[in-house]
């Protein structure tokens, strides 16, 4: 065993400090120490997305960095997206077009697509599926998340004309 | 999937860096965005003691762009070449390999140093480089060099660059003419079964310059000068391409593996450099 490293990360915005050995990988911090449940683990090996987070504002395969790495970092999971109450455009988008079946991907795929709607807010369907390339899902077929994403999209896109 | 214990360092500066690896030797190890080294840590193929994060070190993420020459800061990631306009006019080629590696989230944090200096037969910018005839900076103990990419890879995952020396720039001489990075993989996010980078000057319907390379096709990317010769003085017509073709599969050593047999290997590098070469034609 290393030793302890004194670790601070912002998480959805809540500031949080724990020691940590520096090996642990984010996705255990945050599914285990932090108990933030949201990003989930399929493959462990950075190929599936599904534990992707955003880390200052990127999207990162949160199985695939150190603890250490994020530490000073702000993380933002599914759980800081939207609430079963006030849901974010993208996960009424994904309820209302079926984009999700078992949801096992879901949390990856909604946390990924914000990013790619903040880098692109009018993607084409390649270029949705090209920028969700990262995100692997084996229920829909990945029509119905293409959808979802669309819908979303112009969603966002009409509150922000309303808003302006 | 945990790595083995390490000592986590994250020095402010190179001074930082080279003292921890003169102090561990081949006990200590950089890692920039990593996407190569952190997997292989997982699998505990990799054991790295003393590991160095370079995400705080200075001076190491800038594009620039001069009138003769490129410079890659060694931190620059996959995601800021995709992104940078001026970067993309000048050396289009960059782009658009970098839009094949990986997926998105991986270009985010995989770096341009890394990259290079993994020594993977498998990585994408060690073959662009060398098309490219780019040359890297590293600094050590005893200051710094300048290694051509040409020279800079002696096997699977052993370089020029010395383990205590620190990779922290690349330099791109301007490409001109056409280019193309053609890619052959299995799914989106996998390394290539055969990749070609080429660049090709034109002159009047004649071949006046032609750079070519080959990735994932030898225990080292493949510098094929001999392409590029057989394309010199034709308009690169058809016997022009075949004999560029043959040259290249002179110069490979494919090895049999999950992405497919020699004979497989063979073909598909020849559809996919006949591709690039004919890409990179139309656009000189
Ligand atoms: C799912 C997946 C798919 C991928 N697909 C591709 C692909 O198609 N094509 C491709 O090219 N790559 C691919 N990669 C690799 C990815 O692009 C890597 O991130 C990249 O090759 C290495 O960059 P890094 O910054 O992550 O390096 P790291 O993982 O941090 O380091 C890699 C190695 O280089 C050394 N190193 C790093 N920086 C320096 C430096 N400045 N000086 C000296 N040594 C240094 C490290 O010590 C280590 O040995 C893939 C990775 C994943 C996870
Ligand atoms: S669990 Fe991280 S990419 Fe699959
Ligand atoms: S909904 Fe089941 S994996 Fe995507």
């Amino acid at each position: 065993m290393s030793k302890k490293m004194h670790i601070k990360l912002n998480v959805n915005g809540k500031d949080e400090e724990f020691l940590a050995e520096p090996r642990e990988l984010l996705i255990y911090t945050l599914r285990e120490r932090l108990n933030i449940t949201g990003p989930h683990i399929g493959c462990e090996t950075s190929h599936c997305g599904a534990c992707t987070v955003t880390i200052n504002g990127k999207s990162v395969k949160s199985c695939t960095m150190f603890v250490a790495q994020a530490d000073g970092a702000a993380v933002t999971t599914i759980e800081g997206l939207g609430d079963p109450d006030n849901l974010h455009p993208l996960q009424e988008a994904f309820k209302e077009h079926h984009g999700l079946q078992c949801g096992y991907c879901t949390p990856g795929m909604i946390t990924r697509a914000t990013k790619l709607l903040e880098e692109n807010p009018n993607p084409t369907e390649e270029e949705i599926r090209f920028g969700m390339a990262g995100n692997i899902c084996r229920c829909t077929g990945y029509q119905n998340i293409v959808k979802s994403i669309q819908a979303a999209a112009s969603e966002m896109n009409a509150a922000k004309e309303a808003a302006e | 999937m945990i790595p083995a214990a390490f000592e986590y360092y994250r020095p402010k500066d190179m001074a930082g860096v080279l003292a921890v690896l003169e102090e561990h030797g081949d006990d200590a190890r950089v890692m920039a965005g990593g996407h190569s080294l952190i997997p292989m840590m997982k699998l505990r193929m990799a054991d790295v003691p003393h590991l160095i994060d370079l995400q705080d070190v200075g001076g190491m993420s800038d594009i620039e762009v001069g009138t003769d020459m490129i410079r890659l800061g060694a931190l620059v990631t996959q995601a800021d070449i995709i992104d940078h306009a001026e970067l993309s006019n000048a050396a289009p080629i960059l782009r658009e390999a970098a839009l094949q590696i990986a997926d998105p989230q991986v270009r985010y944090m995989g770096t341009v140093g890394g990259n290079v200096a993994n020594g993977d037969p498998g990585n994408d910018m060690p073959g662009l480089t060398q098309c490219l005839n780019a040359i890297f900076t590293v600094v050590g103990p005893n200051g710094e060099r300048d290694i051509p990419a040409r020279a800079f890879y002696e096997a699977a995952y052993v370089t020029a660059r010395e383990d205590e020396e620190v990779l922290t720039h690349v330099a791109i001489p301007m490409p001109n003419g056409g280019y193309a990075y053609e890619k052959q993989k299995r799914k989106i996010g996998d390394y290539a079964t055969a990749a070609a980078a080429v660049q090709i000057v034109k002159d009047g319907g004649i071949c006046v310059s032609a750079s070519i390379a080959m990735t994932n096709l030898s225990d080292t990317p493949v510098y094929s000068e001999a392409a590029g010769e057989a394309l010199l003085g034709t308009s690169v017509d058809a016997a022009a391409l075949d004999a560029s073709v043959a040259a290249m599969l002179g110069d490979i050593e494919p090895t049999e593996d999950n992405r497919g047999p020699v004979a497989f290997k063979n073909h598909v590098a020849g559809v996919i450099l006949r591709r690039a070469i004919l890409t990179a034609w139309s656009r000189a």
